[in-house]
């Protein structure tokens, strides 16, 4: 193994071991309060989609925005400055705090100053600085670093937290529960805020109309450090900016339910400051007055001091770039983190970067840190596309991952091995990809290799000083069964057979797209297919067409990826012009002309092609609805245990294998992970071997027992052959004659 | 299922105690309500505190308060949040600092959804009343290892509601 991969997944082994399992409780729980929160929401896509145009707008006006921001926060009385980095930003509050003379200075969770590094600069400067969100108290204590965004201490458990606390401030009584903790920090961060000079926060969100801003919060520390001290700090990125607070509404609907499941969080603060709230000296004894005619004024308090720091820190440079603007659309709230497999299994310590962690974090690095802080943790977003439906803002967060990914390989050196892997690969990318990758994403060319030299392709693949070196060169693992090529295609199989459903008898016609899976290794269940269409009177043709450029795009191999669509849609496009429906096996092949060909294609191909495509059950579903009848199909055993493929749940598909299993007459019971970690080549890579096991793990805890588990996506069946012993089928191997 | 309805049951949900009354009984209500020592700000409907409830007091005696007591000015009951304004006259600490936040709401003040509130707090802000909160119930943290209510803000929340008196 390399030094380098071997270092990573060291790593990740540590992390698998402590911090993953407290924090993938944690975060499965948000996730699964998230999916309840949503489902008791009515208005949850179409607010999602009202959220998403209004980002739009204003990332697209945001130059005019900051000017109308500046205009109407220094009409309020309070003052803006828009710092160009980190270290200008950190001038700007130091600064300021040495004009006032401040000594302490106390602070709610912002990810913005940890981006900066806030508080290190404060620390030079002099200035005793307290964080006060709880979470955030524990990880400054511990000098460590967020392990998520929204809940910074998720990697520590209760004992550590009691330990870090009693060795710190040695109270009489040593600290146990949640309870007294908590009553602990309190009291001692209640009399930090007391006595403190300056309050900062971050902000969720600023209104360019009014200068307000929001504070979404659980614990009421926001709003403490906002108007307790006499001066109040908001550091925020320029990217929060909306026009006014007409457009808040759905950012409230949203933003807590996508977060932690809650409707909506404790706290849901606007502030326009400086504020009429009277500013409070605990240290005096004179009596404040509440008359009424106080009580009915909104006047800014004259002894407060307002400062807004929007911070660009990359930000324009993001919204300059075509590919990964997106990330500016970002309301930070964790979904993509808990929706993540991956990051379920290790937490944001493993994937994230310098300040941010999760799928989104990859566009936020690049942005703000640069290529090498996203490069750290890119590898580990599969593309699986859960969090395309967590995300409230419907950032399309696999792509930034990817285009980061495919900035990367043209980044990377020339490799002296690239002879070892250069026969095979036909492919568009520049020298210096690293070698898995490029024999990873070249997996068609591979599987045609290895079918027409099949059996002994396996036999040699199989052979253990051909797993030595390919785990060497190549960083194959060699625990993981490699693909079984098969002699005969599926495309040859059915070029001999021939369709058995006459045209003049055809309810309808359709292409089985012959996805590189299907027809290399799992041939079975293409045969099946073809079955099942027919047993239904569908006439199936089984064109000779290319892969669908999954695997060089799941390697960040975009040039590729798009070379393929080309040849897809040229392959299939005179299928569809004659009224064929393109039914497709693999489901992240199908995902590919649902979701990514848009990024490939003319928009107009796309679309053709997406509206010609089913997903195999989807279309027997669909069969079945318009009059065939199940009986003509097979019948599957009584109980079926089904795992859907995650990029099939991320297109709803779901419910199509269910109906159709149960119309067949069987009970189905379906997982509930989000993805089986093996995620096309991830789970043999041997960085992220141990990983993608720990992550199949919980499918398997779910499934153990069940006499029939059934899955729809390649990976998913190798995975859980490996994870449960015996072969795993396609659901419509289970419902072909 | 009246705004009203729904809102109490949102406060249940969030276990957060309520009293109905008329403004003829508000000033009963809320002495019955309060922890001493209490401390609240005037009221926006036309009743007077209770003589235990202090409208003067020192920056300690707000910190040593059992109770803060403040008028709420709308009532959402998608929720079940109260919206408290951060007038000069000091609701916003007042809400914050006591264990004990007694908010007393109009229920004519009672809006539906979260949106409706949303429309009334931009016409809020245009009017030059730029700062509010939603509050929705007590101020909570899972952050060291389970959830506890009570903070940095309060860990009861009491709304009393002030309905019209129609006998």
């Amino acid at each position: 193994m390399s030094s380098e991969r071997k270092e990573k997944a060291a790593h990740i082994r540590h992390l698998l071991d402590t911090e993953g399992p407290l924090i993938g409780e944690k975060v499965r729980g948000k996730n699964r309060d998230r999916y309840a929160a949503a489902e008791r929401f009515e208005a949850w896509d179409d607010s999602r989609d009202e959220a998403r145009a209004i980002k739009e707008a204003a990332i697209a006006d945001l130059p005019d925005l900051v000017e109308q921001l500046r205009e109407s926060v220094e009409a309020n009385g309070g003052t803006v400055y828009v710092a160009d980095d980190a270290a200008d930003a950190n001038r700007y509050v130091t600064e300021l705090c040495e004009e006032q003379g401040a000594e302490t200075l106390v602070k709610s969770k912002s990810m913005t100053t940890e981006e900066l590094e806030l508080n290190d600069a404060l620390a030079a400067a002099g200035v005793d600085t307290y964080e006060t969100d709880l979470g955030e108290f524990v990880v400054q204590l511990a000098e460590e670093s967020p392990s998520h965004i929204v809940g910074p201490a998720l990697h520590k458990s209760r004992e550590e937290i009691a330990d870090l606390l009693n060795a710190t401030f040695e109270p009489d009584e040593p600290l146990e529960t949640a309870e007294e903790m908590t009553r602990f920090a309190r009291d001692y961060l209640g009399e930090r805020i007391r006595e403190a000079d300056v309050g900062v926060t971050g902000a969720n969100f600023v209104f360019a109309e009014s200068g307000s801003m929001a504070l979404v919060t659980n614990e009421g520390n926001a709003r403490k450090c906002a108007v307790t001290p006499d001066t109040h700090v908001a550091v925020t990125g320029i990217e929060k900016i909306l026009p006014s607070v007409d457009d808040f509404g759905p950012f409230v609907d949203l933003i807590s339910k996508a977060a932690t499941g809650q409707d909506i969080s404790r706290y849901v603060s606007l502030f326009t400051p400086p504020t009429a709230s009277p500013t409070l000296d605990f240290e005096s004894d004179e009596p404040i007055e509440f008359g009424d005619a106080a009580a009915e004024s909104d006047d800014p308090d004259d002894d407060r001091a307002f400062h807004l720091v929007l911070v660009d820190n990359g930000r324009t440079e993001l919204r300059e770039d075509d590919q990964l603007r997106e990330t500016l659309y970002c309301i930070r709230c964790g979904a993509c983190s808990n929706s993540c497999a991956n990051f379920q299994a290790v937490g944001g310590h493993g994937f994230g970067g310098e300040t941010y962690s999760g799928g989104i974090a990859t566009g936020w690095e690049a942005g703000v840190h640069g290529m090498e802080s996203a490069g750290e943790f890119n590898d580990l977003c599969t593309g699986c596309s859960r969090c395309v439906d967590a995300c409230p803002v419907k950032i399309d967060i696999p792509w930034i991952n990817t285009v980061v990914r495919d900035r990367l390989n043209r980044d990377a050196d020339p490799d002296t091995f690239d002879h070892l892997v250069d026969g095979l690969s036909p492919d568009e990318e520049p020298s210096g990809l690293a070698l898995d990758k490029r024999l990873f994403g070249n997996f068609e060319r591979l599987a045609k290799l290895g079918s027409a030299t099949a059996p002994v392709s396996n036999w040699l693949a199989d052979a253990g000083p051909a797993r030595a070196v390919m785990e060497r060169f190549l960083g194959v693992d060699r625990r993981r069964d490699l693909p079984r090529f098969r002699r005969e295609t599926l495309v040859d199989w059915f070029d001999d057979r021939g369709p058995r459903v006459a045209a003049d008898d055809a309810a309808r016609e359709a292409v089985l797209y012959p996805d590189a899976y299907t027809n290399y290794v799992l041939v079975d269940r293409g045969k099946a297919a073809v079955r099942a269409l027919e047993a239904l009177d569908v006439r199936v043709h089984v064109p000779r067409v290319r892969s669908s450029g999954r695997a060089p795009l799941s390697q960040g191999m975009i040039s590729t990826a798009e070379d393929h669509a080309h040849h897809v849609y040229a392959g299939l496009a005179e299928h569809i012009d004659a009224g064929r429906d393109v039914v497709v096996v693999e489901p992240s092949a199908l995902a590919m002309f649902e979701r990514e060909y848009e990024r490939l294609l003319a928009p107009k191909s796309a679309d053709r092609l997406a509206d010609a495509s089913y997903e195999v059950m989807e279309y027997v579903y669909g069969l079945l609805e318009n009059g065939g009848s199940p009986d003509a199909l097979g019948h599957p055993p009584e109980a079926v245990a089904y795992h859907s493929h995650c990029q099939g749940r991320t297109l709803d598909l779901e419910p199509y294998t269910v109906a159709v299993l149960e119309a067949c007459g069987a009970t189905v019971r379906t997982s509930d992970v989000e993805c089986c970690g093996m995620a096309g080549s991830f789970g043999y890579k041997e960085t992220y071997y141990e990983l993608s096991m720990d992550v199949g793990e919980e499918l398997a805890d779910q499934f153990a027992g069940e006499p029939v588990v059934a899955a729809s996506g390649t990976s998913c069946q190798e995975q859980l052959d490996a994870l449960l012993g015996g072969e795993v089928p396609h659901a419509v191997e289970l419902i072909a004659p | 299922m009246t705004a009203t309805d729904d809102f109490l049951d949102a406060l249940d949900d969030l276990d957060v105690s309520h009293d109905r009354t008329t403004l003829d009984g508000l000033s009963a209500t809320l002495a019955a309500a309060v922890d001493d020592p209490a401390v609240g700000v005037p009221l926006h409907v036309d009743a007077t505190l209770p003589d235990s409830v202090a409208t003067t007091f020192t920056p300690g005696e707000l910190q040593d308060a059992a109770t803060g007591v403040t008028p709420a000015r709308l009532g959402i009951a998608e929720y079940g949040s109260v919206v408290i304004r951060s007038s000069a006259g000091g609701d916003e600490p007042l809400s914050l600092y006591p264990e004990r936040h007694v908010a007393v709401l109009d229920a004519a003040d009672v809006v539906a959804t979260g949106r409706d509130a949303v429309d009334w707090l931009a016409s809020e802000v245009a009017a030059g009343r730029g700062s509010h909160v939603f509050a929705t119930g007590a101020s909570a943290t899972a952050d060291m290892g389970g959830l506890v209510e009570g903070v940095h803000g309060p860990n009861e929340v009491h709304v009393v509601l002030v309905e019209a008196d129609t006998a």
